[in-house]
């Protein structure tokens, strides 16, 4: 099954392909052992789900979890790998909401950006699969899975409606063997960067919105009048038109990047009208309209560290964001801001200055656990340590959010990574000067 | 008498700064920096902070310490045994930590200050690849809200810069982080200015790329920085020449070329350069550049392959300003690693994180942790001490103001932040913040506002004054 192969627009399908690939990771390795067993003892276990179990074990046998619970109710299989969790500390893999590692190599190398196209040319790509530009054998791979993160949600970037998403598990030679489910999402630039592709001015990005969805609405109904030319013309090309079917039918969310207080209400307004699903991101300003976010029941992926008024959508930053959305019932997801994917791997950091700011702890966690699983339609596999999860596991030597804190060991669908990167091997190079590496200093 | 006192202390080290190229200069001239335009004002009511985690920066931790901040300074500092003055506001500490005021070597607040408007990108005079003539100072916009936040991360003073499109971009800045009307109102009394140097991409992508001018390659880059300076010579020269002659009144002074005048500066050593650098073998060439002209580079910035020649920095006596894990964003950067720090200390090299960025220098404390994080997981002996010190000393030392401010010492400037526990954990917020004894941050009370965001719903809304 190649990326290329994909029906675009076949939700169904491509979430089966998927769901296959993941079912059965090992289907083409014919010589691979048979699944491991592994189990850690006496750790500080955050599942996610129930209250923190001070001294736990969890078991895993393949790519799923077999048993999680205090340590006494939990059984260390025969043959089983047994790692002594004591003084450890052990989350579910981080999830990052709002990922473009693998589609970036250098930022400033356009020959390495796959992110999205170029929107000078056409503003609306919702086929777009940012998936199909993923670089499996991406050095940012390692580099971020070595801090915690086992899962990633592709996003792409660029234009009116950017293309659509996908999830991720940071492990596997090849992407198809990668994919948790796509796709997961469109994407839609909505304030300061929607408004520029979308004649700009704020109300030529409502007018193009609702003329889209308008019209994909009549394609969905009318795609025998659309092949035989006998539609009026119609705001997008065909595949991009099939590609937001289910974006009109509540299937597939929109992705909304949104800052002001203005903007956010606007968009919710749109959402009512048009009974799509959403998710906002960003939302510098969400903090002001709190109350509105919960009532219609919208999660936010956050960025926590904004709290500049960098333009005049988001003149009301401020660090407790992800706090007062949180008071206010809205589930939040936290993500580094997508400047560049190399250094995305500061998730944990992210969450923990939101945790600094008044996010209580926990929910601090799940924003990058969790919660991105549950918006991104993927809980019932990952997120959360229980029975019957993929074993997305992280082995912390203390709490996560401390810089001090190392990631002991890090499996993703049962699998240990190497702690081992393109920067672990740099650093082992020049662990020792030689003469070769450097040049005799002068004078 | 406190007045006196604080207004004498100011004078006296502003009379400090590096010599002047041209004795004739009106005291206004570039070549020195003029007064102070500060005005007298009363001095900080002093305050004595006890039961604290008092973190020296100079390789003395007091438990149950107590600090006492008068006149802008530190008078005095050690454990319990240290006398309260009877007239000093206390601030039981018990359970938190004091450390020096941080120091960001790399900072382009209030010259690419938010909101980020076309107005206000006054940072890059990418007009030409040698503009060596323009200051940041007469860029630098005081109402910068980025300068609070800077401040709420624990920031007292840092160095203001060009930005990197040119090969010279011109003169940075040092300040002091406390608010005023003018950019010399918060200028680093008696501290010099530096000169922004370039290597790398920036120049020849801005020029060469986007524009079709000189310098188009490497090799361009660094004709660019030889031209500029072999003219700086015969300038200097010129103006030797006429000193020595005894300022004839019937021979007039050579002509005043404020980019060459500026470039003298630093071969007479009075202006230091800090070098935007993050290839290995570019340093090793800038460091070849500057020993054919006689100059000095006090630090190389955005060094993100200094840890390859750690040795040579040792040896040389230049610092190495980097972050702490950033990388990749360009071929320049994509051997960045996340132990670079704590392989430059311990090779006996000055280490320091910068921020280069409006919300890096909130957190300099947090990037200080990572890199002391790293090198210990790689085996690598670094104190807790070394770590502040990458971001309190050593920067002090890079912007040659660490007689007066960067470790907590008895004589040394009241730049002091009081953290609400262990300052490398990510959980550490600063609750107080002093510059020369000024409070410029207080946790207890609403955040201070520029007046940028007077008047605007929700802004500066974080902190005390926000509704909990």
């Amino acid at each position: 099954m190649t990326m290329a192969g994909r029906q675009v627009g076949a939700v169904a399908a491509a979430a089966t392909v998927a769901i296959a690939a993941f079912a059965s990771p090992a289907r083409s390795r014919a010589q691979a052992p048979p699944p491991a067993t592994v189990v850690i003892e006496k750790a500080r276990i955050h599942t996610g789900e129930g209250p923190m179990i001070p001294s736990g074990s969890i078991v895993w046998r393949g790519d799923k979890i077999a048993a999680v619970g205090a340590a006494a109710d939990v059984k260390a299989p025969e043959g089983a790998r047994r790692i002594d969790g004591s003084g450890l500390w052990i989350t579910a893999g981080l999830f990052d909401a709002e990922s473009r590692v693998g589609l970036v190599e250098v930022s400033l190398e356009e020959s390495t950006v796959e992110t999205g196209l170029d929107a000078r040319y056409d503003a609306v790509r919702a086929a777009f699969a940012a998936v199909d530009g993923f670089n499996p054998a991406s050095v940012v791979i390692p580099v971020t899975r070595m801090e915690g993160i086992t899962t990633i949600a592709l996003a792409p970037d660029r234009g009116l409606v950017a293309g659509r998403g996908a999830v991720l598990d940071l492990v596997g030679s090849g992407t198809d063997e990668m994919i948790v489910r796509t796709p997961t999402a469109v994407y839609l630039a909505w304030g300061d960067a929607g408004r520029s592709v979308a004649f700009g001015a704020r109300g030529g990005l409502v007018l193009r919105v609702r003329e889209l969805l308008d019209d994909v609405r009549q394609y969905a109904r009318r795609r025998q009048d659309f092949e035989r030319n006998q539609m009026r013309k119609v705001a997008a090309s065909r595949l991009d038109l099939e590609a937001l079917v289910p974006v009109v039918e509540g299937k597939l969310p929109l992705v909304v990047a949104v800052q002001s207080a203005a903007d956010i209400r606007a968009v919710l307004r749109l959402v009512r009208d048009e009974g799509v699903k959403i998710i906002l991101s960003g939302c510098a300003e969400g903090w002001m309209v709190a109350g509105d976010i919960a009532k219609a029941g919208v999660p936010v992926i956050l960025h926590t560290m904004t709290n500049l008024p960098e333009s005049f959508e988001s003149l009301a930053s401020r660090l407790e964001n992800a706090r007062l959305l949180h008071a206010a019932g809205v589930k939040v997801a936290i993500s580094p801001r997508l400047t560049e994917p190399h250094n995305s791997r500061v998730l944990r950091f992210e969450a923990g200055n939101a945790a600094a700011n008044g996010l209580p702890w926990e929910e601090a966690l799940r924003a990058i656990t969790r919660h991105p699983a549950e918006i991104f339609g993927v809980s019932d596999r990952m997120g959360t340590l229980s029975v019957g999860k993929t074993a997305n596991v992280v082995v912390w030597s203390g709490d996560p959010f401390e810089p001090a804190t190392r990631a002991r060991h890090v499996f993703i669908r049962g699998q240990e990574i190497p702690m081992r990167s393109r920067q672990t091997e740099l650093r082992d190079k020049y662990r020792e000067l030689s003469g070769a590496a450097t040049t005799p200093p002068r004078r | 008498m406190a007045v006196a006192v604080a207004v004498a202390a100011i004078t006296v080290v502003g009379a400090g700064a590096g010599g002047c190229l041209h004795p004739q200069n009106p005291p206004s001239g570039p070549g020195t920096p003029p007064p102070l335009a500060r005005p007298p004002e009363p001095a900080a009511a002093p305050v004595a902070i006890v039961h604290a985690t008092i973190w020296t920066g100079a390789g003395k931790r007091h438990d149950d310490g107590t600090i006492v901040l008068r006149h802008g300074l530190i008078e005095a500092i050690g454990d319990r045994s240290v006398v309260v003055p009877s007239d000093a506001t206390v601030i039981d500490a018990a359970g938190r930590w004091v450390t020096p005021g941080i120091i960001d070597t790399h900072s382009h607040l209030g010259v690419y200050p938010t909101p980020r408007m076309n107005a206000h990108d006054d940072g890059n005079e990418a007009t030409a690849p040698n503009t060596a003539e323009v200051n940041a100072e007469h860029s630098f916009w005081p109402q910068d809200p980025g300068l609070v936040r800077a401040a709420a991360g624990g920031v007292t003073s840092m160095l203001i810069l060009p930005g990197s499109a040119n090969l010279i971009g011109g003169r940075g800045f040092v300040i002091k982080n406390r608010l005023a009307r003018s950019a010399s109102a918060m200028r680093f009394p008696g501290s010099r200015y530096m000169l922004k140097m370039a290597c790398g991409e920036n120049p020849k992508r801005v020029y060469g790329r986007d524009k079709k001018t000189a310098p188009a390659t490497r090799m361009a880059n660094v004709a660019g920085y030889r031209s500029a300076f072999a003219q700086a010579r015969d300038y200097l020269r010129r103006w030797e020449q006429w000193e020595k002659k005894g300022r004839p009144k019937d021979d007039p002074p050579p002509a005043r070329d404020l980019k060459l005048e500026t470039l003298a500066e630093v071969l007479s050593g009075n202006i230091w350069v800090q070098n935007h650098c993050y290839r290995a073998d570019e340093m090793l060439l800038m460091l070849d550049v500057a020993d054919e002209f006689g100059f000095k580079i006090r630090s190389f910035h955005h060094a993100l392959e200094a840890y390859k020649i750690r040795d040579v920095l040792a040896k040389r006596g230049v610092s190495a300003s980097t972050w702490a894990d950033w990388w990749g964003f360009k071929m320049e950067a994509f051997d960045g690693i996340p132990e670079s720090l704590a392989m430059l200390h311990a090779a006996g090299a000055r280490a320091v994180v910068h921020s280069d960025s409006e919300y890096g220098i909130q957190r300099l404390n947090q990037e200080a942790a990572k890199g002391l994080a790293a090198g210990r997981a790689m085996g690598l002996n670094v104190a807790d001490d070394d770590a502040l010190r990458w971001i309190t000393a050593n920067p002090a030392w890079t912007l040659g103001i660490d007689d007066r401010t960067g470790t907590l010492e008895a004589g040394m400037m009241a730049d002091v932040v009081l953290w609400s526990r262990m300052p490398l954990s990510i959980y550490a917020l600063a609750d107080k913040v002093f510059v020369d004894g000024h409070v410029v941050f207080d946790r207890d009370k609403p955040m201070p506002r520029t007046d940028f965001e007077i008047g605007i719903p929700g802004a500066a809304a974080d902190g005390a004054g926000a509704a909990r």
